[in-house]
């Protein structure tokens, strides 16, 4: 982060330096909601909302926080945040928050926007922070949509409540796979897009952390 | 920055932040208040019509639930009692208020729910006096958790309309197939008692597997056993005398009156 530019901090996180696919935060939440669509749309903007304005208020008092309570002055500011989110989604989408439930809550545990907030608000001028904000809840919500398009579609035959494939319940030919609406295919969608992004991409893959040594060869172990 | 770790500035941040945010949330939670508790209201209102078969999908829900009278009754007895409000009673709370309800010993039990409230409410559709559908709030243990939802029954007190579950946490895809509307439609038509000993010993209306015949036998719900079993537990629970039994019967004596 030598030189943040304002359309660097924007355009980075969503697939060069993807808060989930690089970064692995944020998962819990990715294999809760993902189940729809619908739902992870509601959540990624909730989570940019969250992350775009704690970032920016954090940022506003960054010079005024003493470091002994920093943690704390960021959890308050956005566990507020969260609160003011949840209860307009109840006020103004009440379908989607009985479907989200506690993961609107649990968006102040989800590290993303806590990591935001105190590796990059901390340090940089309002504008930039929000920014930054805003592009790691996008590489977040883009993560989210690309697991729920694949969850619904091969779970539930249909995206955004409208059916693609047609079940053979309702007298169609595919036949729903139900492990997809459970949250452990999450894990799966996430990781081969992980694998994929990698490919494209080689600069992401880590370094070893160890060398594992070659087999032994059977005439040595004799 | 060496003054701001100075304890008298951490409190005047701490405390300042505190205010503010309190602030901010207070002020959300009040303003939005009164859109939430329409959106609560409409979302059950539209279940008790969605379970009559007379919702709309874009009309006002509102509007549409004029055609629905509210009644509270006495579980006990079976008769409409004013001793609530039909529109502001908290059926719910009022179950776990001794007060207000009463424990139910193990083998009445069936549905799991350990104390029963006195008094529910009912949902008339047509002319309270002689109502075309009765719908009547239902709940009992499913495999993981409670259960809630609304049952309704045609004027002859015998009749299933529909039932819908509004909350549940049965597992998707399995048990979580209750709110298929194709596993719904089932319902429809079939008979808490066969012909000819209505109001007879316990509600007859079950989930079976393997293919339901006759008109008091609903599809279980495949791979998902234990939650067929708490619906055919709940549905029979609140139909029995435990239930709704006395108050179902004194509709269909009337109804035979008249």
């Amino acid at each position: 982060m030598s030189a943040a530019t304002p359309k660097g901090v924007l355009i980075t996180p969503i697939f060069k330096n993807n808060p989930i696919a690089l970064q692995i935060l944020g998962i819990c939440s990715a294999l809760a909601v993902t189940s729809s669509m619908s739902v992870s749309l509601v959540m990624a903007l909730a989570v940019i909302a969250v992350t775009a304005f704690s970032n920016l208020f954090v940022s506003l008092i960054r010079n005024h926080i003493p470091s002994s309570i920093r943690i704390i002055v960021q959890m308050t500011i956005i566990a507020s945040l969260v609160i003011v989110v949840d209860q307009v989604l109840k006020a103004y989408a009440y379908e989607m928050s009985k479907q989200l439930s506690v993961f609107v809550g649990l968006i102040i545990t989800n590290c993303i926007v806590m990591g935001r907030a105190e590796a990059f608000a901390m340090q940089n001028g309002p504008v930039l922070s929000f920014l930054d904000g805003v592009g790691n809840g996008l590489g977040y919500g883009v993560i989210l949509l690309i697991v729920g398009f694949f969850r619904e579609l091969l779970g539930s035959g249909s995206l955004f409540g409208i059916t693609i494939l047609t079940p053979v319940q309702d007298g169609g030919w595919y036949v729903p796979n139900g492990l997809m609406l459970l949250p452990p295919s999450a894990f799966f969608v996430i990781g081969l897009f992980i694998w994929v992004l990698r490919s494209v991409q080689p600069e992401q893959v880590e370094e070893n952390e160890f060398k594992m040594k070659e087999n032994t060869q059977p005439k040595e172990a004799v | 920055m060496a003054s701001n770790n100075s304890i008298k500035k951490t409190l005047i941040v701490a405390f300042a932040l505190c205010i503010v945010c309190s602030v901010i949330v207070s002020t959300a939670a009040v303003a939005l208040r009164p859109q939430q508790a329409f959106n609560q209201e409409a979302d059950r209102k539209s279940n008790i019509l969605q379970v009559a078969g007379l919702y709309e999908a874009g009309e006002s829900v509102t509007k549409q639930f004029e055609q629905v009278t509210a009644r509270a009754v006495d579980l006990r007895t079976g008769e409409y009692t004013d001793a609530v409000d039909p529109e502001t009673y908290d059926q719910f709370s009022a179950s776990r208020d001794p007060a207000q309800s009463r424990t139910l010993s193990g083998e009445k039990d069936i549905a799991g729910l350990s104390r029963q409230e006195n008094y529910s409410v009912v949902y008339l559709v047509g002319d309270p006096q002689n109502p075309e559908q009765i719908i009547i709030p239902v709940r009992g243990q499913g495999l993981w958790g409670l259960m809630r939802g609304y049952l309704a029954l045609h004027g002859d007190a015998n009749t299933i309309e529909g039932i819908t579950f509004y909350s549940h946490s049965e597992t998707p895809g399995l048990g979580g197939e209750v709110d298929n509307p194709k596993w719904k439609a089932q319902w429809e038509g079939k008979q808490v008692y066969a012909d000819g000993d209505v109001g007879e010993g316990a509600p007859e209306i079950a989930l079976v597997k393997g293919g339901a015949s006759g008109a008091t036998e609903v599809d279980a719900l495949s791979g998902a056993t234990l939650t067929s079993k708490g619906v055919t537990n709940l549905v029979q629970f609140w139909l029995s005398d435990a239930g709704f039994g006395n108050y179902l019967a004194k509709i269909r004596d009337s109804a035979e009156g008249a």
